[in-house]
């Protein structure tokens, strides 16, 4: 589904990714762990197409097609979905009105039908339901005044919605109580499919508990340095990244 | 020394005879004020009060005094249809009076409207002190044009107490001619003590490259209360120059709603005057150029007596090569103890090339004064345009959901909910796709 070859990006000229290869199958799950300033966010941004991130060599392919020649929209209709680390606060714009317009905005490019807003009403009802928001926060404007932790469960409430092929997770357990982390994971763990694959960037193995992934990479340095399975994790917790380092040659993706 | 010769402008606009109203004192008027046009021109940018609005190319330009044949133009009246908006109505049509577009039947008690031109043929008397008053002042040149030229208008008047509550229109509509033409109104609305009025004044037109000007002079009694929206759509080729003079009453309020989308040049002077205690005037508004307009708001705010409040909400938001003006000037005069001023601008640049010049300005001559203004110029925020554009909405659908959510502030309050819906989807789709 995925394929993430030999990738490097700059960032206003300082390369961040150099040479990250990744292989996700549909109905995968990649946790993607890595120290502060790894580029963990930045593979997030270079697939979700925000400007800014110049790829200088390597490719993506997303189902076969090159992902990175499109435009940030035509990625989401094709089924990519970025869960922000930090969800921008949209003053004005109405949630209800800003999911509706996502949601059609993507079936309309899939050539699908769009939703009216009776049927937008009754699909926002049950996913909320998954995903126990109040539909309070569905009146007020996109993330504005949201707790941190109320930001990050809209994010994964979006992702519902909008029912993606491929999830990024970014550090989407960060800032959550363990009421919420639960939640969260129950959220994702509702949408798992073996059409749907998720990259879920973390900094702690608790999430790796509710979410159960198939695979456990390190990023460290703008590559994939050490991949395993949800065992990599623990060790990682109980030796930090230093033990990377003295441990493995940067190694090839997974999977 | 030889003089200079005129502007083409100016001579064009010289060359015709005065309207002959019969009526010593305002055709003496008349004649002073194109006199004194003809000597002063046209005022430049070494103008503070133009200096960020450019003449030049106006000032090439020839004008026809006036429509011989407006009253045969054929106007769709879905052209100034608005929802909410379904009260009495007074239609001009390149400057002239259209009887078959207005609505006059059946005017709720307390309210006279009707076009200036017959006020003035009933009885001029009443109407002498307004059409006189002159201040003079640098760069007035279109008032003097107007006041020289501008034979008809608005004449509306509300008897105290009277509340009218159907929003009255005045259409002020452009249509195609065989040539570009100039045409000028002057506006005269009383509102009695304690009166109540919704008006909506209202451009449009398509396909023209005509220049208009209009001069009002709108009066609150003690207690009266006006809700007025502006409306201003003019042709993206037409030249539209007015100023408005608003005068407060003890404990009057207006409030202003105002759109400013049309005209290739478009000058808008709105001056308010605070004249009575306890008096509150709320403006709320947008200029939003693109193309190659260029749109200029003049605000000017007096407070002039005690414990008088202003707020202004003003956004701008500027794409391709258009210029948007803004000065916002509040002056808290000596005795306006109490009063409370404040003045919000934000504006924004969707391209590289627009421009908007803002100017916020206060002066405080009293005590015990609040006052805020403040003015900022920035780009659409390029986070908030990604998470949109991440979640499938495309560029320009999310630009236009960003820009009307940064114009927003100024419609939430206006309660006709009809136009107030109209009026967003305008704003909307005033960008270019
Ligand atoms: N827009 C930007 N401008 C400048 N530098 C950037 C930008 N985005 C990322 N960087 C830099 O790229 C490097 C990688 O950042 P990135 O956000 O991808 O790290 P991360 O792995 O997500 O870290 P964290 O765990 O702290 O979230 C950092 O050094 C960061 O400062
Ligand atoms: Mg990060």
């Amino acid at each position: 589904m995925l394929n993430i070859e030999n990738l490097h990006a700059r960032v206003e000229g300082k390369e961040i990714l150099k040479g990250l290869t990744l292989r996700v199958k549909p109905g995968e799950v990649h946790a993607i762990m890595g120290p502060n300033g790894a580029g963990k966010s930045t593979l997030g941004n270079v697939l979700s197409g925000r400007d800014g991130y110049e790829v200088t060599a390597g490719s993506v392919t997303f189902d076969g097609i090159d992902l990175l020649a499109l435009e940030p929209e035509a990625r989401a209709a094709a089924g990519v979905f970025l869960a922000f680390q930090y969800p921008v606060e949209i003053p004005g714009v109405n949630n209800t009105y800003f999911l509706r317009a996502a949601l059609n905005a993507q079936r309309k490019a899939r050539g699908e039908k769009e939703l009216d807003s009776m049927q937008f009403l009754k699909l926002v009802r049950e996913k909320l339901k998954v995903m126990q928001i109040s539909d309070e926060l569905l009146h007020r404007a996109v993330n504005e005044g949201f707790s941190g932790g109320e930001k990050k469960r809209n994010e994964i409430f979006q992702m519902a919605l909008l029912e993606p092929k491929l999830a990024i997770l970014d550090e989407t357990d960060s800032g959550l109580d363990i009421d919420a982390l639960k939640q969260v994971a129950q959220g994702v763990n509702a949408l798992r499919s073996p059409q749907r694959s998720f990259l879920v960037i973390t900094h702690y193995q608790r999430l790796l508990d509710y979410i159960e992934p198939d695979f456990v990479h390190v990023l460290a340095g703008g590559r994939i340095v050490e991949s395993g399975d949800k065992a990599l994790a623990l060790k990682l917790e109980e030796h930090g990244y230093a033990w990377v380092k003295d441990h493995g040659e940067p190694a090839g993706a997974s999977a | 020394m030889s003089q200079p010769a005129p502007l083409p402008f100016v001579a064009s606009l010289l060359d015709a005879p005065l309207p002959a109203s019969g009526i010593a004192w305002l055709d003496a008027l008349r004649r002073a004020h194109l006199d004194a046009f003809a000597a002063a021109g046209l005022p430049d940018t070494r103008m503070e009060a133009w200096k960020y609005t450019a003449l030049r190319a106006l000032g090439q330009r020839r004008y026809a005094n006036g429509d011989a044949q407006a009253a045969a133009r054929a106007v769709d009246p879905a052209a100034f249809d608005l929802p909410g908006v379904d009260g009495p109505r007074l239609a001009f049509v390149n400057g002239v009076f259209r009887a078959d577009l207005s609505a006059l039947d059946d005017l709720p008690a307390g309210l006279v409207l009707q076009p200036l031109a017959q006020a003035l043929r009933q009885d001029a008397e009443p109407l002498r002190f307004v059409l006189s008053r002159h201040e003079p002042e640098q760069g007035d040149a279109f008032v003097r044009l107007n006041a020289a030229r501008a034979e008809d208008g608005v004449a509306l008047k509300v008897a105290a107490g009277a509340k009218i509550a159907a929003p009255v229109h005045l259409v002020f509509l452009g249509a195609p001619a065989e040539s570009d033409l100039a045409w000028h109104l002057r506006h005269v609305i009383e509102l009695g003590e304690g009166a109540e009025l919704a008006l909506v004044e209202h451009h449009v037109g398509a396909e023209q490259q005509h220049l208009g000007t209009a001069v009002g002079d709108i009066t609150l009694r003690d207690g009266a209360v006006l809700r007025q929206v502006l409306l201003q759509q003019a042709a993206t080729g037409s030249s539209l120059i007015r100023r408005s003079r608003l005068q407060l009453g003890a404990r009057a309020q207006a409030t202003l709603h105002v759109l400013e989308l049309g005209g290739a040049l478009a000058r808008h002077e709105l001056r308010a005057e605070l004249a009575g205690d306890g008096a509150r005037l709320d403006t709320r508004g947008v200029f939003m150029p693109r193309g190659r307009q260029h749109i200029d708001t003049q605000l000017a705010i007096r407070h002039q007596a005690l414990n008088t409040a202003s707020e202004s909400v003003w956004r701008g938001v500027a794409d391709q090569r258009a210029r948007g003006v803004f000065r916002g000037a509040i002056l808290v005069a000596p005795g306006a103890d109490g009063s409370d001023a404040s003045l919000s601008n934000k504006n924004l640049l969707l391209s590289g090339q627009a421009e908007i010049d803002t100017k916020p300005e206060l002066e405080i001559y009293a005590d015990e004064v609040k006052a805020a203004h403040g003015a900022t110029v920035g780009q659409l925020d390029e986070r908030s345009l990604f998470y949109l554009r991440s979640r499938g909405i495309p560029h320009d659908e999310a630009r236009a959901l960003l820009t009307a959510a940064f114009c927003r502030a100024v419609l939430d309050d206006l309660p006709n909910a009809a136009l107030r819906e109209h009026l967003a989807g305008l704003l909307a789709n005033q960008l270019p796709d």
